[in-house]
């Protein structure tokens, strides 16, 4: 039931409004609305009722493992979300003076200091509201850094063909022209395939590394050589920072520039599809086209670095300064974990995600690239089992929901067919991945005896499989009330 | 360790499946040469005691002001079940809802929220939301210029929020789209449409619309959007929410409506929390749907013919069409509309109306307060929605730091934007001030003036 359907016209909660109509107005009646709006007109504790239920019909870290690759679905500790919402911290207007947001801007300007050193970059800018705008402002640098020393020719971006499909949606936002390169069967970028991509109109690189099938790229540093030796600059995408956090820093592997996904490192929350938060680190040279505010530290008194600082800035791309209270939970995370919490991401998020491989290799799954260690996440393939029996990756990932699982990342990298990306994240314990694996087993099992079964999933979900092509012919995008 | 459950047993068996004798052993494939060492620049841990303590005093310097800044960002009060809600895990913790019989609750919740949007703005649809106010106008300029086909230029009145202005030059510019200011009336704050019929701005892919306007001054929606289609470009709404109650929404301006209306949402329910996270909407006339960038949830059926959501037109988005899409935009912003949701339908329409009429109303209260102050004067004489432009006898920034001492956020120092409105700062009041607030702040003010 829609929560339009609980409405009955006349019901109102008295206390959540003003309790007079006001008494005056100024606003000529030719500007005045004169159609009704379309909200409920529901109770309080309709309204609690409705949205509770909705809630318990959600999968959530809270409640469920999520084995999702590249996505990174980490435990949301209570006190970031708690002490990011004191008071102070939520009533403060965004142009209120520095002056009285010095404990707040201290905070950020501890998290830039602190995600400049566990990069190894030069400067960090908080301000990005996603990655894929961290993506968006990294690569408006590099074309602002090449067009500061008159070269203009420099007109495409390399992208590897695993790639996430924001960075071929960004470099073509940001006015440029996109250049696949191939993967080596071994998991690697196509070395050569670079060597002859790149030239005088490259721009740049956009890689992520530890890659999205789940290996460390081993040439990063040929390939930064390469690229760099061509006049173009490298981008971090730093979706799988949380893979190589405390190992490598993307500064010493050579990158000028990169985002950093707050979520998957730093543990912020996903709330259903965002806000998502992502600083953009950079290296000396890029340094005068950072996008602005940044925030500044003068003796004991912190304060915004606008325009009038940095004149080459490549501008605001929001409209005060990103997403603070994600930020603010980013820095108390940071915070509880110090620096050794810092190499335990890493450490046992490598950890799980090759125990689970094992385990699942041993449980009769194929994995792809199987000569390679699992950084955070691997691959396993379901292509003989769809060739074999018609199930399908995606059967399986629905029947996971059914086991109490949500699914992998399923379809995604494209290179490898009928694929489950499985990233399990370090703050799950070995009890849960075992008991996953049995999941699996029992899965493979049923494929083998029931394959209707596993066809027809999910079955104990509020909806059955629902039907995507008919959503998309038949646009039924908001609420209409019958006459 | 911190959010790790792991035994030193659990490591031992682990390692042991593995056949791996330490964790570093797991990192072998990754070059000697770029192994960083201990890092350093990172402090050592904290107990949750003790960061409840730092981040107490962190707050306990910044304080509560009386705040009376709208300028883009406006204090409502919230209901306590609005983030009591929102905060519960599994709205929280959830992820994107790609696995749509997993995530039916967010899925359901969106298509309300698309549903009162739409209302809101007198428009077909909406998207699931975009970051934020000013990037939502930006993706509304690049998607008025793909929609048009033959002009790459935008108008955009410098009433529009200035930030916002800053920031659609950013992004649009990538695409070597053209970016044109026009000049608003000195006297009523306002752009005047006589005098846009009479300059020649060539070929244009859509003026841009706000209501109210940067100064809080209601626009000549209707001409404008009119003069607009009769140019053959898009007329881009750029909206307060709170306001819609009251004024015509977006979709009824002119004879056709405006083509698409954005805006910032955080006055429905989010924080002030110095900046974000807010969220930018956007809905538009049905036609143009395809061109939207953002998350889109749609009504369809399941196996059993019942009643389900899915996201939808994702052949739009980035993780489909990568190259091709209409935006790189990936997330929305889906936790801050999840609590929007929730205060518009606490409030419900009666609610949000007063909430607006008394917002309009307090502020004509202090505008007339502050104007019997000697040298304090209205800059335009439009009419206002919630907030006024208004010239002081001294230098605002001074005047504000004194007000700043007796516990005031006083309003916004218009200087650094608009250096030709002389002493002139930006205040606002909304439901959220009383009487006593609005008294205290002229008595402030009058007191700041004088010393």
């Amino acid at each position: 039931m829609l929560i339009f359907e609980h409405s009955r016209p006349g019901r109102r909660n008295y206390s959540q409004s003003p309790i007079k109509p006001a008494s005056k107005s100024a606003i000529p009646q030719n500007l005045l609305r004169k159609s009704p709006v379309l909200l409920p007109e529901v109770s309080e504790m309709d309204t609690v009722r409705h949205y509770t239920r909705l809630s318990q019909k959600n999968f959530s870290i809270d409640t469920e493992f999520y084995p999702l690759g590249s996505c990174t679905m980490k435990y949301n500790p209570r006190a970031c979300n708690s002490l990011a919402m004191l008071p102070q911290f939520l009533s403060r207007h965004p142009l209120a003076p520095e002056d009285t947001g010095q404990g707040f801007l201290a905070c950020m300007y501890e998290l830039q200091e602190i995600l400049k050193s566990v990069t190894g970059m030069a400067g960090v800018s908080l301000t990005p509201m996603a990655g894929a705008q961290g993506e968006l402002i990294g690569v408006m640098m590099i074309r602002a850094y090449h067009e500061s020393r008159g070269d203009f020719a420099r007109t495409e971006i390399i992208v590897p063909d695993a790639a996430h499909g924001t960075n071929p949606a960004t470099a073509v936002m940001c006015g440029f022209k996109v250049v696949e390169i191939a993967t080596d069967k071994d998991g690697n970028v196509d070395l050569e395939a670079l060597k002859a991509a790149v030239g005088p109109q490259t721009a740049g690189l956009m890689l992520t590394n530890p890659s999205t099938l789940g290996v460390f790229e081993k040439n990063v540093a040929e390939m930064s050589r390469v690229v760099h030796q061509a006049g173009g600059l490298l981008y971090y995408d730093g979706a799988n920072l949380n893979a190589v956090l405390g190992k490598v820093k993307p500064g010493d592997m050579g990158f000028d520039v990169i985002h950093i996904n707050l979520h998957k490192t730093f543990s912020t929350p996903h709330g259903g599809g965002g806000p998502g938060s992502a600083p953009v680190g950079v290296a000396e040279r890029l340094l005068p086209f950072m996008p602005i505010p940044i925030v500044a530290k003068e003796g004991e008194t912190y304060r915004w670095i606008t325009e009038k600082d940095k004149p080459q800035s490549i501008g605001r791309l929001s409209a005060h300064m990103g997403n603070a209270g994600v930020l603010l939970r980013a820095y108390i995370y940071v915070r509880l974990l110090g620096v050794d919490g810092m190499h335990r991401i890493s450490e046992f998020a490598t950890l799980n995600a090759n125990y689970l491989m094992a385990e699942l290799r041993k449980a009769g799954f194929q994995i792809a690239y199987d000569n390679r260690r699992a950084s955070h996440e691997f691959i396993v393939t379901l292509k003989d089992i769809k060739d074999n029996t018609g199930v399908t990756a995606m059967n399986l990932a629905k029947r996971l929901l059914d086991k109490g699982y949500h699914a992998p990342t399923t379809y995604f990298p494209l290179l490898v067919p009928e694929c489950l990306l499985i990233e399990p994240a370090e703050t799950e314990s070995k009890e849960t991945l075992d008991a996953f694996v049995l999941s699996m087993k029992e899965i493979l099992r049923e494929i083998e005896l029931q394959p209707d079964l596993v066809k027809g999933a999910p079955h104990s979900m509020p909806v059955r499989k629902l039907d995507d092509v008919k959503a998309a012919r038949e646009l039924d995008l908001s609420w209409k009330p019958s006459a | 360790m911190p959010f790790i459950p792991h035994t030193e047993e659990d490591i031992a068996d682990m390692l042991a499946s593995i056949g791996a004798k330490t964790i570093e052993e797991l990192f072998d494939e990754i070059p000697k040469e770029l192994i960083s060492g201990q890092l350093t620049g990172v402090p050592a841990g904290l107990s949750e005691m003790e960061i409840t303590r730092l981040m107490m005093e962190r707050a306990g310097k910044d304080g509560i002001y009386q705040n009376f800044i709208g300028a883009g960002a406006y204090e409502h009060h919230i209901p306590a079940a609005v983030w009591q809600i929102t905060t519960r895990g599994e709205f929280y913790s959830s992820y994107t809802p790609y696995q749509a019989e997993a995530s039916q609750g967010t899925l359901q919740l969106l298509y309300e929220y698309q549903t009162m949007m739409a209302s809101l703005t007198g428009m077909d649809v909406s998207n699931a939301s975009m970051y934020d106010g000013a990037t939502a106008l930006a993706e509304a300029a690049l998607m008025a210029v793909r929609s048009h086909k033959t002009s790459r230029r935008i108008l955009i009145p410098q009433t529009v929020h200035p930030v916002y202005r800053q920031v659609v030059r950013a992004i649009v510019s990538n695409q070597k789209i053209e970016v044109v200011e026009l000049p608003f009336c000195p006297e009523s704050g306002q752009v005047l449409p006589e005098s846009l019929a009479q300059s020649n701005h060539g070929d244009f892919a859509a003026l841009v619309i706000p209501q109210p306007n940067f100064f809080g001054v209601l626009e000549q929606v209707d001409a404008l959007t009119d003069w607009a289609h009769s140019k053959n470009a898009f007329a881009i709404g750029v909206v307060n929410p709170t306001a819609l109650a009251l004024l015509t929404p977006p979709g009824e301006w002119g004879s056709k409506g405006a083509d698409i209306a954005v805006g910032e949402g955080q006055p429905l329910g989010i924080p002030l929390s110095s900046g974000g996270p807010y969220f930018g909407f956007m809905a538009c006339k049905n036609d143009l749907v395809r061109q939207m960038p953002g998350r889109i949830i749609g009504r369809t059926t399941d196996l059993d013919n019942k009643s389900g959501f899915v996201l939808t037109l994702q052949a739009r988005e980035q993780h489909i069409r990568r190259s091709k899409a209409t935006s790189n935009i990936c997330t929305n912003q889906g936790l801050m509309v999840t609590a929007a949701t929730i205060y518009m339908s606490l409030v419900g329409p009666e609610g949000l109306r007063r909430v607006a009429a008394q917002s309009h109303a307090n502020t004509l209260d202090l505008v007339d307060q502050l104007e019997a102050i000697k040298g304090v004067k209205r800059i335009f004489t439009g009419t206002i929605f919630h907030e006024a432009a208004l010239s002081l006898p001294a230098p605002a920034a001074g005047v504000l730091a004194k007000l700043k001492q007796k516990g005031i956020v006083g309003g916004l120092d218009l200087h650094g934007y608009y250096p030709d409105l002389g002493n002139a700062v930006l205040v606002c009041a909304t439901e959220t001030k009383t009487a006593t607030d609005i008294r205290a702040y002229t008595d402030a003010l009058k007191h700041a003036l004088s010393s």
